[in-house]
């Protein structure tokens, strides 16, 4: 079995000098922080390609394992909570957290077919976030938890201005997402995942336990996912609202999976990098070139980039789907399991 | 109010609301009985046509008819959405759907996810459209005001219930539609045509039944009778918004599977069952629980009873 281990490196290692050539660029056109973003959206997309590409499970609630983790870590360190473990034991904690909420939601629903899965699964979505918004005496409504503790390596805690800091931070997480899931996709456990996608009657046959491997793929994701969540409230320092873990962040995740190339590792980071890119880089910043030349604004809705976006998923999802059905960056186990 | 009346008050809005819903989920499990699909866009084909109402509305200037001339706006504007919507929904199966029928049901439903947001896209840009229906364009994503071309009086006058001449008008155009569709698919050739495909598609393309036409045709129906449920909608909650589908869709999807999906008796008994449960949420429970009742019953019904009160249980093909 080989995977893209190359592209892998070739990504990560790029993505390592942005910081390097960013600083020699005027400020306009800098681009890490971006970047960062497009980081902690590769760990979310990471953990639902678990679910979605490597089990085969179609989950439309992502977001809200993120949110899960989000709160979770705000609720263990923020000052105004009792429990207030710091930055490290409150971002490792998020996992089990985060795989305890994907089995609550897995062990009643793994056994619907996919596109029932599918509707739980947002459901789920949706209802995390009404709890969210209206359990206001725990999580602070649509105020968001704040302020939460940054990292610090013995030293002072790093704050907004340690900008690379958190850049080396996140791609360092990334890193070891990315060499977690590489390893176990090619565990037995991944190889039952492949089996179960395939052919699920198949592979009850040759004595996989279906549903006990589909509930590991379940909380692996929503472990993973909810790491993300950690992260990014601790960039934010805030949870934010409830609504930013609504669906179209499920969307967004899915695109990536579905652009860059579901079940595949180094797809899913092209497809961090193009939609992520398309969303938080090029949008902002034809934004910001359009209101330097004093077009767009309030008068005409076509002319603000940010009313574009839907339009984009959405192509991208119909066209992905329609011309390229494996992604822009394919993933080569498939082919030599065959 | 009494607290009876409360209630009577609250069973009315339910109903009428439920048929609403029940009209939109008519054209889920129409679609879902026949290529197992999600249409995830037909909530937001329902939203464009109450668009498309409001423009109708807007150019051929309906506020200022007289109120004998209002009820033929209405039926132009039931008509122009119903064609709109239908048409809408045709082409999205001819261009997003029909090339993925063999492809496996996951790929169809993101499909099917896209073109919703494509769609929701197009009715922020409508809402931007510089007339003086949607306050000359200028907030494109703002909720827009629907005019109310039927009166929103009380027909039994100082009583402390209301039922008003939108409320008939809800049951006037939902119930013969409903009686028409069930009519269609257990009386006519093209619905046994439908039933057939649904059963076995291959078996029914053997047996000479063009079977994309009648899938599209299927789509045809389906999207228009969400034409019909935008202008009701429109009418009777007086405002619109580009974002109205996803939660339009959710409840009328959810109604699709309470009753059991694939089951068009059922779709209405949902669509009732869904619209009461809103409404009494609303009243006894607190508004901002609604949503939450409502994905909690969606829930719970596919995991005890995946196949809804009215549907049969049909094993997964292999």
């Amino acid at each position: 079995m080989r995977g893209r281990f190359g592209a892998i490196t070739i990504i990560l290692t790029c993505a390592a000098v942005v910081p390097i050539v960013d600083l020699a660029l005027p400020e306009s056109l800098r681009i890490s922080e971006a970047v960062r973003g497009v980081f902690l959206y590769a760990i979310l997309a990471l953990g639902l390609n678990v679910v979605s590409g490597y089990a085969g499970l179609l989950n439309l609630g992502i977001a809200a394992f993120m949110a899960i983790g989000a709160y979770a870590f705000a609720i263990l360190t923020c000052e105004i909570y009792p429990f207030q473990v710091g930055f490290w034991p409150g971002i490792l904690l998020t996992l089990p957290i985060g795989a305890l909420a994907g089995f609550v939601l897995g062990a009643p629903t793994l056994r619907l077919r996919g596109d029932y899965l599918a509707i739980v699964t947002l459901g789920f979505g949706e209802i995390v976030q009404d709890l969210l918004k209206n359990l206001d005496t725990v999580t602070k409504g649509t105020q968001g938890i704040n302020p939460l503790p940054s990292p610090s390596f013995g030293g002072e805690a790093w704050t907004a201005s340690d900008e690379y800091k958190w850049y080396y931070l996140l791609l360092a997480v990334l890193v070891i997402v990315v060499l977690f899931v590489r390893n176990l996709e090619r565990s037995r456990l991944g190889r039952a995942w492949f089996s179960i996608r395939q052919d699920e009657l198949a592979s009850r046959s040759m004595g996989i336990r279906v549903e006990r491997v589909k509930m590991l793929a379940f909380s692996t994701g929503a472990a993973i996912a909810a790491l993300a969540g950690g992260l990014s409230a601790s960039v934010l320092s805030s949870t934010g609202e409830p609504s930013n873990y609504d669906f179209q962040v499920s969307i967004l995740a899915l695109c990536i999976v579905i652009v860059g190339g579901i079940g595949g590792i180094a797809g899913v980071l092209v497809g961090a990098l193009v939609m992520v890119g398309l969303n938080s880089i090029v949008l902002v910043k034809a934004a910001a070139a359009l209101a330097a030349l004093g077009i767009g604004g309030q008068g005409n809705v076509l002319l603000s980039p940010n009313n574009w976006k839907y339009l984009i998923f959405g192509l991208a999802l119909v066209l992905a789907v329609r011309l390229k059905p494996d992604g822009l960056l394919p993933p080569r186990i498939e082919r030599s399991m065959r | 109010m009494q607290p009876h009346e409360v209630f009577l008050q609250q069973l009315i809005t339910g109903l009428s609301n439920g048929m609403i819903i029940a009209l939109i989920a008519l054209g889920y499990t129409m679609v879902y009985g026949i290529i197992e699909l999600i249409n995830f866009a037909h909530g937001d084909v329902f939203m464009l046509g109450a668009f498309l109402a409001l423009t109708l509305l807007g150019v051929l200037g309906m506020e200022a008819w007289s109120p004998t001339w209002r009820i033929g706006g209405v039926a132009i504007m039931l008509v122009g959405s119903a064609l709109f919507c239908g048409g809408l929904n045709w082409t999205l199966d001819r261009v997003a759907y029909r090339s993925l029928r063999r492809a496996s049901k996951l790929s169809l439903l993101v499909s099917a996810i896209g073109c919703s947001f494509i769609c929701t896209n197009l009715g922020l840009f409508w809402g931007g459209v510089p007339m003086e229906v949607f306050a000359g364009g200028v907030a494109a994503a703002a909720p827009k005001d629907f005019p109310q071309l039927i009166p929103q009086t009380n027909l039994l006058g100082a009583s402390a219930i209301r039922i008003t001449p939108a409320d008939i008008a809800v049951v006037v155009v939902t119930v013969p539609l409903m009686i028409g569709l069930v009519f269609l698919v257990n009386r006519t050739r093209m619905g046994r045509a439908m039933r057939a495909v649904a059963q076995d598609a291959t078996a029914a393309a053997l047996m000479g039944i063009p079977v994309d036409r009648v899938i599209g045709i299927t789509f045809f129906i389906g999207g228009a009778l969400g034409g019909f449920a935008s202008v009701v909608y429109a009418l009777y909650n007086n405002t619109i918004g580009f974002q109205m589908g996803y939660r339009a869709g959710m409840d009328a999807f959810t109604a699709a599977v309470v009753g059991g999906i694939g089951s068009l008796p059922g779709a209405v008994l949902g669509g009732l069952t869904i619209g009461l449960v809103r409404a009494m949420s609303d009243q006894y429970l607190e508004t901002q629980w609604t949503n939450t009742i409502v994905f909690g019953m969606l829930v719970m019904i596919l995991i005890f009873r995946p196949s809804g009160l009215l549907g049969t249980t049909r094993r997964e093909k292999v």
